[in-house]
């Protein structure tokens, strides 16, 4: 007992020395190969930073002397930090106001260019007992909505999915998500609230697998996340108007109610690092990372598969 | 032993006591320190803005409003205990009447195979046990019950039971073990049946022990979080029944705390319901600690 308790009670002091050791030697070459190391500083839309990071991840494997820093904070801040030069990319899940081009012009003299390189289209999915195949955004917004006035598959106009059960079943996401987010903002507009009582998943596959497994449910979840045992829904912007279903198509061409383009803004036309990181994400490889990040991709070859059998419908 | 060792027996002795000491105070350090950092950390919001009347009393939980926010626990407290009383409700009975058996009726080869198994039962992740709840009950649950959610209170009744039936079994079974085997001897002897024996002389016998294996029991479903958030629908109600999602205090701060942004009011009333859930499980205890003594005094 007593031999052993030398050695021990050395023990905690040699791990506290070699991960102090650690410590420096791990912080030294960070510090010098920030000099020599091309760092991109991007940031800005909450909602596109995972994509962002994916990027920036890969492209490091690619390229080890860039490196890529992701931070988030919003669409509004990554556009200031660009402005103030904080910034050389700003990722933007909506397109720059003219009030921020005019900054922009004013503070750097330069025009902010916009690329284009994905975009997030939401499905509303429901299950394929279910009768419906297209739904109003007013609509949906009366079942989502709080103090909605639609609880009730009768109340659109459809028999109850499993035969008997007449409600709704209210699929969304935990309030955190970004997907809940853009879903009120596109849904239920700026000021309005999720009705409570609504089931919360945690994530976007979730949500399509309980849609699934409960005839009488109805749920939203990124494009990419459809599976051929849930149907997803045509949406028409208001009652009388065309629904579009959600496709590839559809969502490129802006007319699928449900879907934004995301954008990345650079202070006037990229050159060097810069346009070589913005060319490779516009590259297969890019846009297939935006595809896996659950993103509609820009151009149709990538192994997307969200819109099988409907791709030339409306 | 050389001699030279025989002199530091002393100083060992007086090593390992210090040593044990300090573990057994730790523990209170412990609890105190997290306690004060849990409440530190709620402090602000609890001292300046927070409307004790709409937490403990509105249903409406919406932390993340643009234009009205709204922090009323009521659903998920609610949910917390009611999903808790259903799963001892279930796990109780189903518990202490396992103990019973394995330790009163179990012919020996099989009581070591049912505890190797129960054991094993208590190792299963939580989030195992939620996947669980999320796939299989989920199905079965719509299946034999006809629900229109399988995600419901239901569910997380039955994994929470099942996850602290395998606790109350084998503390039940400890206290129960304990009970002298001259008490068992004596009622025998006095003619009692094998019930009669259990019901009057081992349940009284054992009830301090059997009472603590409820009370870990419980503290276990109050405070379980992964399985509970992944089981019962994370739905913002008060429940009309067994088969409705609920949403429970554990499970609303493991979905939000990680996305709260560090001191903003909904980190703090986060942490509020810290100190709440804190404050539940030390009731429960306090009051398991009184039921114990009352009983004892008798």
């Amino acid at each position: 007992m007593m031999k052993m308790k030398g050695p021990f009670s050395l023990l905690p002091l040699l791990l506290a020395l070699l991960l102090a050791a650690g410590c420096l030697r791990g912080r030294q070459p960070g510090q010098q190969g920030a000099g020599q190391k091309q760092v991109i500083q991007n940031s800005g839309s909450d909602t596109m930073v995972n994509l962002a990071q994916a990027w920036a991840e890969e492209y490091v494997r690619i390229k080890p002397a860039v490196s890529v820093e992701v931070s988030g904070g919003g669409s509004g801040t990554g556009i200031a930090s660009l402005i103030n030069g904080t910034a050389d990319i700003a990722n933007c899940s909506r397109e720059m106001t003219f009030a921020e081009r005019e900054r922009a012009r004013q503070n750097t003299g330069k025009d902010p260019v916009e690329h284009l390189v994905g975009y997030d289209a939401l499905a509303i999915f429901v299950n394929l007992q279910n009768p419906l195949h297209e739904i109003t955004l007013e609509d949906l917004a009366e079942i989502y909505g709080e103090r909605g006035r639609i609880e009730r598959w009768s109340d659109l106009g459809v028999q109850p999915p499993d035969g008997k059960r007449d409600k709704i079943i209210i699929i969304s996401r935990q309030s955190n998500s970004g997907t809940y987010e853009y879903f009120r903002e596109a849904v239920l507009g700026k000021t309005r609230d999720f009705r409570l009582g609504t089931i919360d998943m945690h994530g976007s596959k979730d949500v399509v697998e309980l849609v699934a497994r409960t005839p009488g449910a109805i749920g939203y979840s990124g494009m990419g996340y459809a599976t051929d045992r849930v149907r997803m829904l045509r949406i028409a912007r208001k009652h009388g108007e065309t629904a579009y279903a959600p496709t590839v198509p559809n969502t490129q061409k802006g007319i699928y109610p449900v879907a934004r383009p995301l954008f990345m803004y650079t202070l006037g036309e990229p050159e060097g690092e810069l346009r070589d990181y913005l060319e490779w994400i516009h590259s297969p490889e890019g846009q297939d990372l935006v595809v896996r990040s659950g993103y509609v991709s820009l151009s149709r070859t990538g192994s997307h598969a969200p819109a099988q059998g409907e791709e030339h419908q409306p | 032993m050389t001699p030279g060792r025989r002199h530091l027996e002393p100083l060992k002795e007086w090593l390992i006591e210090r040593f044990i000491w300090l573990c057994g105070v730790s523990a209170i350090f412990f609890v105190f320190a997290i306690f004060i950092f849990v409440f530190r950390e709620g402090a602000d919001y609890f001292f300046s803005g927070f409307k004790a009347g709409e937490f403990f009393t509105s249903i409406e939980w919406y932390p993340t409003s643009r234009t009205h926010v709204r922090y009323g626990a009521l659903a998920l407290i609610t949910g917390t205990f009611s999903v808790s009383f259903l799963a001892m409700f279930l796990a109780v009975p189903f518990g202490l009447g396992a103990a019973v058996f394995i330790s009163e009726f179990c012919p020996p080869r099989l009581k070591e195979g049912l505890k190797i198994v129960i054991e094993l039962l208590a190792a299963i992740p939580s989030v195992v046990w939620g996947f669980i709840g999320l796939t299989i009950m989920n199905s079965l649950i719509v299946r034999l019950f006809n629900a229109p959610i399988g995600l419901n209170m239901f569910n997380g009744a039955i994994i929470l039971a099942l996850m602290s039936v395998p606790i109350i079994v084998s503390i039940g079974e400890d206290a129960l073990k304990a009970v002298p085997d001259s008490y068992r001897e004596a009622a025998v002897a006095l003619g009692c049946t094998r019930w009669q024996m259990i019901f009057r002389v081992l349940l009284p016998a054992a009830r301090n022990g059997l009472l603590a294996a409820v009370m870990l029991g419980i503290g276990r479903a109050v405070g379980e979080t992964m399985a509970v958030l992944m089981a019962t629908g994370h739905s913002i109600r008060i429940p009309h029944g067994v088969l409705e999602p609920v949403r429970t205090l554990t499970a609303t701060i493991a979905a939000e705390l990680g996305e709260a942004p560090v001191h903003s009011d909904h980190y703090q009333v986060l942490f509020i319901i810290g100190i709440l859930l804190f404050t539940i499980t030390f009731v429960i205890n306090i009051t398991a600690d009184f039921i114990v003594r009352g009983i004892g005094r008798k």
